[in-house]
């Protein structure tokens, strides 16, 4: 079965239509790319599919189970995890901080108990203190744990987000942009990332992307939007070929 | 110099209950973007529920901690029940909010407890000790011992907890924060309880000095909106510093600065605001607001 679904779905705002009866899905340890132009609508089906818009039709589906039904907090708890196009990290917060703040769900117990230092809870947090840790150094953070965020380069900061999104131990990872803002080196060392990610974790992962390069590495398959319309799906070779896909990019010759 | 050392005590002894009603707006400002201007009227809401406990016979110390507990629980309802269904309207609306709620407690205050000012009781023996030279009182002390100690506790709480964790997070980006499965909503009525609870601790304390009456608090928090100002109003170290610069500048003013004793202390409030606004808008301890489009 499918980890994620997303089945004839449908955003409109106002008299826009964002995405049009979108359908496609992600086995558990693929790696499937969304790409279009701009404005196609990847952003915002990534929006739908963490609970931040609500779609006008059509569902999403994690294992089967409809995330409607699930409210925006619970929605981690069903193993899906985020980056975000343009960071949404803590800044005044440091590396370790931002990372706790991912693995709290796993830690959590009342508000009471973690506000009271017991023993039960003393070791809860040193527990967690350890995975941010081991996360941190997977990401090749370790020197940088306790730095705050605003000090850091933006490639840097883009290696604390997944970290962060890691430590929650998700199933599937929605990446928005991975290699967006970065330098050139910087693009390759987050390709060895995603795939070491990938094989080691075993997490399933969608990804919008323009890097072209950067998509034919490391996707199995590529679904590709235009004005919210899904034209085409394949392997990376295929879709490179398709004539509909060159023309979304290159306009019609 | 013993007098300037004396005065610099009772200047923190008053900043450490500015410091208390500013860390509780900085709290609140984190939490909504905006200042609880009903702040004040909360403490003083609370001061008075203290006096009632203590009435009824329960020992001060007794009687103070469960007034916390009360303002605590106070504060969420607040949250719950008046700000969180217009938390996505305008900031205007809000400030109306607040306003109307400073209102409305001060005047449910003065129907439940009346005007007349009445003493409150001082845990703090009325004598003086030399300190370094300078005779500074009991009462003094204890301010800044119990102020001290409040905010020792809400540091610990926001920098080494994973509730103060999560709260801080869901503060700053409550997107990215729910997403994370943190109960946002919760975390920032947990937020107005804590600002409740910490506001409280300046009305007990500045209550033996002022006099117990509905009004008490319309100076102090004054004196309090300068502090969070200057501390750069996102910091809660920074309302901590700013409120005890503000206490010993105006206590200094006050004694040494001509004219500036008795009614024009509240002048110098209202300069620091001004000139803190105008030299450094983000205060001592702010960081200049910037955005990634």
């Amino acid at each position: 079965m499918a980890l994620l679904e997303i089945r004839e779905l449908s955003v409109r705002f106002g008299g826009v239509v964002a995405l049009d009866r979108v359908s496609f899905s992600v086995d558990a340890g693929e790696v499937v790319a969304l790409i279009g132009p701009n404005g196609a609508g990847k952003t915002t089906l990534f929006n739908v599919i963490t609970r931040v818009y609500k779609p006008s039709s059509g569902s999403v589906l994690i294992d089967g189970e409809p995330v409607s039904r699930v409210s925006p907090h619970h929605v981690v708890r069903h193993g899906l995890a985020r980056t975000f196009q343009n960071l949404a990290l803590f800044r005044s917060m440091s590396v370790l901080e931002n990372v706790l703040v991912g693995d709290h769900i796993r830690t959590r117990s009342g508000w009471l108990e973690s506000t009271i230092p017991m023993p039960g809870a003393m070791r809860a947090e040193s527990a967690a203190r350890k995975r941010a840790m081991e996360m941190i150094d997977f990401v090749g953070l370790g020197a940088a744990a306790t730095r705050p965020i605003a000090a850091l380069p933006f490639g840097t900061q883009k290696r604390v987000e997944l970290a962060r999104a890691l430590v929650s131990k998700p199933r599937i990872l929605l990446l928005d942009e991975p290699a967006g803002g970065i330098s050139h080196e910087e693009v390759d060392a987050m390709a060895q990332l995603l795939r070491r990610i990938h094989d080691q974790l075993d997490v399933t992962m969608l990804l919008v992307e323009h890097h072209m390069a950067f998509v034919m590495g490391i996707s199995d398959r590529v679904v590709v939007l235009d004005f919210g319309k899904k034209i085409a799906e394949g392997k990376p070779g295929e879709v490179q070929r398709n004539p509909a896909v060159i023309e979304a990019y290159l306009g019609a010759a | 110099m013993q007098g300037v050392l004396q005065q610099v005590f009772s200047g923190l002894a008053s900043g450490g209950i500015f410091a208390s009603l500013a860390l509780a707006l900085v709290l609140i400002y984190n939490a909504m973007g905006l200042v609880n201007f009903a702040q004040g009227e909360m403490a003083m809401f609370a001061t008075f529920i203290a006096v009632t406990l203590m009435d009824r016979g329960l020992n001060y110390w007794i009687a103070f901690p469960v007034t916390l507990v009360i303002a605590f629980a106070g504060g969420v309802a607040i949250q719950r029940i008046v700000i969180r269904p217009v938390e996505r309207a305008p900031v205007l609306t809000l400030v109306i909010v607040t306003l109307g709620l400073t209102a409305l407690i001060n005047g449910l205050a003065g129907f439940i407890w009346g005007y007349l000012p009445r003493a409150f009781p001082s845990p703090f023996p009325s004598r003086t000790i030399s300190v370094l030279g300078a005779y500074v009182s009991y009462q003094d002390l204890g301010v800044i011992a119990v102020c001290g100690v409040v905010l020792l506790v809400i540091y610990l709480l926001l920098q080494r907890t994973t509730v103060g964790l999560t709260m801080r997070a869901a503060a700053h980006n409550p997107e990215a924060s729910r997403l994370m499965g943190v109960r946002v909503s919760w975390m920032l009525a947990l937020g107005w309880g804590l600002a409740s609870a910490v506001g409280a601790v300046s009305g007990i304390m500045v209550a033996p000095i002022l006099f117990l009456e509905p009004n008490m608090m319309q100076t102090v928090i004054i004196y309090a909106f300068a502090a969070a100002v200057l501390g750069g109003i996102e910091s809660p170290v920074g309302a901590v510093v700013g409120g005890l610069i503000v206490g010993v500048t105006v206590n200094l003013a006050g004694a040494y600065v001509p004219y500036v004793g008795g009614d024009l202390e509240l002048a110098v409030a209202l300069a620091i605001i001004v000139a803190v606004l105008v030299l450094k808008p983000n205060g001592l301890f702010g960081r200049p607001s910037v955005r990634r489009v």
